[in-house]
């Protein structure tokens, strides 16, 4: 891996040296410096500085060609393998056997079940929250322990996450391995990202809209709840969606709190299996690939379209704002 | 939208109206100076400010109509009691919330190491800590090939990923024109975005194989580790490094430039050493992500209970011994695992703390250069 990781960039850097320097010349960097690049080729001795130059600048395109391959392999051979599985039946249907045949509807439910709960008790939290830190509190000691600890949280390893709420949610507060357990497991690991988007898109609040809330006699809650929310709602949105999908993705945390066993869970307490979960255990039992590959494309492709539509809104967002 | 604003705010009933009123009058006068040279940071205050100020100037107004509307006067009562407790309610109820986050790392310290404690009695905190042999079956417990692993697993694929992410994010912010990062801004996000079981998925079929070509054995091992962690912790450092890098004022750039650098020489003489703090925190929350990294790494291991031997032979990390044999774990060995986790707590909150202390440290020092500027 690590040779053809080599030969890439070599073929990347002398296919791409070239079009560096035309990308230079296009992009305006300043007539100056083409005549200053004339005037040292010139010279003797200082053409070396302009080697080193084009050498360095190709490095910079083979490694940013590296990164955007890496993805472009990742996505291509999770679609290629995986498109093929996806049918009405695989998606609607229950595992057969040990697993070895059938479709991934449980998991998927599961998925979105834990989820969705997750978000339900996460949101208000890391909302309300973040309208605190950005609108209450006073700059002080209170808000950077505040800070500190969601950005600790933010930074916790999941599987430490998924330790936590085995040891808390489940063996102190006895809730079964459930959809609850885990969804409450998940809503510690969206909130610091809730809380960090929220009052981003808080603090982007102009301040005389504020200033024009207050002027008309409105109390501070009017304010925050009628002028300031509203105008922030599309950037939390987005918020929501990224700490979602990542949720959607989370392995280790619903690992110990949900259960393993497939179940088409009703209640918030009954078990199941989440779809990551499900993608690990067939890619390590290894007795249907074809139902692992089916589960990843199905993970990436719901985590695509969040990632995508949280863009779509932003963009959106900042067009109106432009205007 | 204001109409009903103003309909709520009509309610205070009207038995302590003209006695608040009065009071305000009184408030007003004496401090409408003050209020109006600077507003009084004093929080109680600060939900006051407004409706002082806008009762004076209503009363000023007034004063010059020949007939005073009685209505707005009314209308202006904002602050009645009620209100006003409403609002503080409201505050500590969000302070509440706020208060969460602490909470929860509170609460998931305490309960890791509350599990984690009796080691210190079973096995020993030294012998713990210090212990090179992990046997389920012997009931011997050292975290040493676990904190081994770790540390070589987050070593190596910084070893990897640090470079790749920061060229990428220089790319990004000092030759990629806007519309070719219109594809890579996204393809970084996406690429974070992707979870770590689909990346260890996709290590196990594609990654494991072609190590296995190029070092024989099993293609489990560090190496294959290594390039899936590398994958993990990339587009965390190439975004955090881009937005140290596009902070950099364009003004040192285009100083260079006309010094004659070239387009390199400037990056790797100025803009690098300028964004060098913000490239180190970046560094150092992927060195996090990398340690924290679960599944990924959990599939391409190997898994082996031992002390790193060499690239191609398997070992394990702290968090995957943890997900592997949580399931079937009890008593001393599930306090073992406890402390594992009690160790990657730990460590994770000492790097978030390094960079809270490094930018402290940095913005100390811009203070001073500030200053010296200026002088």
């Amino acid at each position: 891996m690590s040779k053809s990781l080599h030969q890439n960039s070599n073929s990347d850097q002398l296919a791409n040296s070239a079009q560096a320097t035309s990308e230079g010349r296009t992009t305006g960097m300043q007539v100056l410096r083409q005549l200053q690049e004339e005037h040292r080729q010139s010279e003797s001795g200082l053409g070396k500085a302009h080697f080193y130059n084009r050498v360095a600048l190709g490095v910079l395109w083979g490694a940013t060609g590296i990164t955007i391959g890496l993805l472009a392999i990742i996505l291509i051979y999770v679609i290629v393998n995986g498109i093929g599985v996806i049918t009405p039946e695989f998606i609607f249907t229950w595992p057969r056997g040990v697993n070895a045949e059938g479709g991934i509807w449980p998991t998927i439910i599961a998925t979105l079940y834990s989820t969705g709960l997750a978000m339900a008790i996460a949101t208000p939290i890391a909302v309300l929250a973040a309208v605190y830190l950005a609108e209450y509190a006073k700059q002080g000691k209170i808000v950077k322990t505040i800070r500190f600890a969601a950005d600790s949280l933010a930074s916790v390893p999941s599987i430490v996450m998924g330790l936590f709420a085995l040891a808390f949610f489940v063996e102190t507060l006895h809730i079964p391995l459930s959809m609850l357990a885990a969804a409450l497991g998940l809503s510690l690991l969206m909130l610091p990202i809730i809380m960090r988007a929220t009052e981003e898109a808080i603090r982007a609040v102009p301040r005389y809209i504020r200033w024009g809330s207050y002027g008309m006699g409105a109390t501070k809650w009017q304010t925050v709840s009628r002028v300031v929310i509203p105008t922030a709602t599309p950037r939390i949105i987005t918020g929501l969606i990224l700490a979602l999908a990542r949720a959607i993705g989370e392995t280790a945390v619903v690992f110990y709190t949900m259960g393993i066993a497939i179940n088409m869970p009703i209640v918030p307490i009954d078990s199941g299996r989440s779809m990551s979960v499900h993608l690990y255990l067939m890619a390590v039992e290894g007795i249907n690939l074809p139902a692992a590959y089916g589960t990843a494309f199905l993970l990436l492709v719901i985590i695509l379209v969040l990632n995508l539509s949280a863009r779509w809104i932003s963009k959106r967002y900042s067009r109106i704002d432009g205007a | 939208m204001s109409e009903r604003q103003t309909n709520t705010l009509d309610t205070p009933d009207n038995s302590d109206t003209s006695d608040q009123r009065s009071t305000h009058k009184a408030d007003a006068a004496a401090t409408a100076d003050s209020l109006r040279t600077d507003a009084n940071p004093d929080k109680t205050s600060l939900t006051r400010t407004p409706t002082v100020e806008l009762k004076d100037f209503a009363d000023t107004a007034r004063a010059g109509q020949a007939p005073p509307p009685p209505r707005p006067a009314t209308k202006l009562q904002l602050v009645s009691r009620s209100t006003q407790i409403k609002e503080a309610s409201l505050a500590s109820l969000f302070f509440l919330c706020a208060f969460f986050a602490v909470l929860g790392v509170m609460l998931i310290f305490a309960f890791v190491a509350w599990r984690a404690f009796p080691i210190t009695h079973e096995i020993g905190l030294w012998n713990f800590l210090t212990g090179t042999k992990w046997s389920v079956a012997e009931g011997t417990f050292g975290a040493v090939p676990f904190i081994v692993g770790s540390l070589v697993m987050t070593g190596g694929s910084l070893v990897f990923g640090v470079p790749l992410a920061v060229l990428t994010a220089v790319f990004m912010s000092e030759v990629a024109s806007p519309r070719a990062n219109k594809i890579i801004r996204p393809a970084v996000e996406l690429l974070a975005g992707i979870p770590s079981v689909v990346v260890g998925f996709f290590g196990v079929v594609v990654i494991v194989p072609i190590v296995a070509n190029l070092v024989g054995g099993a293609g489990f091992g560090p190496l294959t580790g290594w390039i899936v962690l590398s994958i993990m912790i990339m587009p965390t450092i190439t975004t955090l490094s881009e937005d140290a890098l596009n902070s950099i004022p364009m003004g040192i750039r285009e100083a260079s430039y006309a010094m004659g650098a070239t387009k390199w020489q400037t990056i790797w003489k100025v803009v690098i050493p300028a964004a060098k703090l913000g490239i180190i925190d970046a560094s150092i929350l992927g060195m996090g992500r990398a340690i924290g990294e679960t599944m990924a790494v959990l599939m391409v291991v190997g898994n082996a209970p031992q002390i790193f031997a060499g690239i191609s032979a398997p070992i394990s990390t702290m968090t995957s011994q943890i997900v592997l044999e949580m399931g079937y774990s009890s008593g001393v060995h599930r306090t073992a695992l406890f402390g594992l986790g009690a160790i990657l707590f730990l460590i994770s909150m000492s790097l978030v703390l390094t960079v809270r202390l490094l930018s402290r440290e940095h913005r100390k020092k811009t203070r001073k250069v500030k200053k010296g500027n200026t002088a």
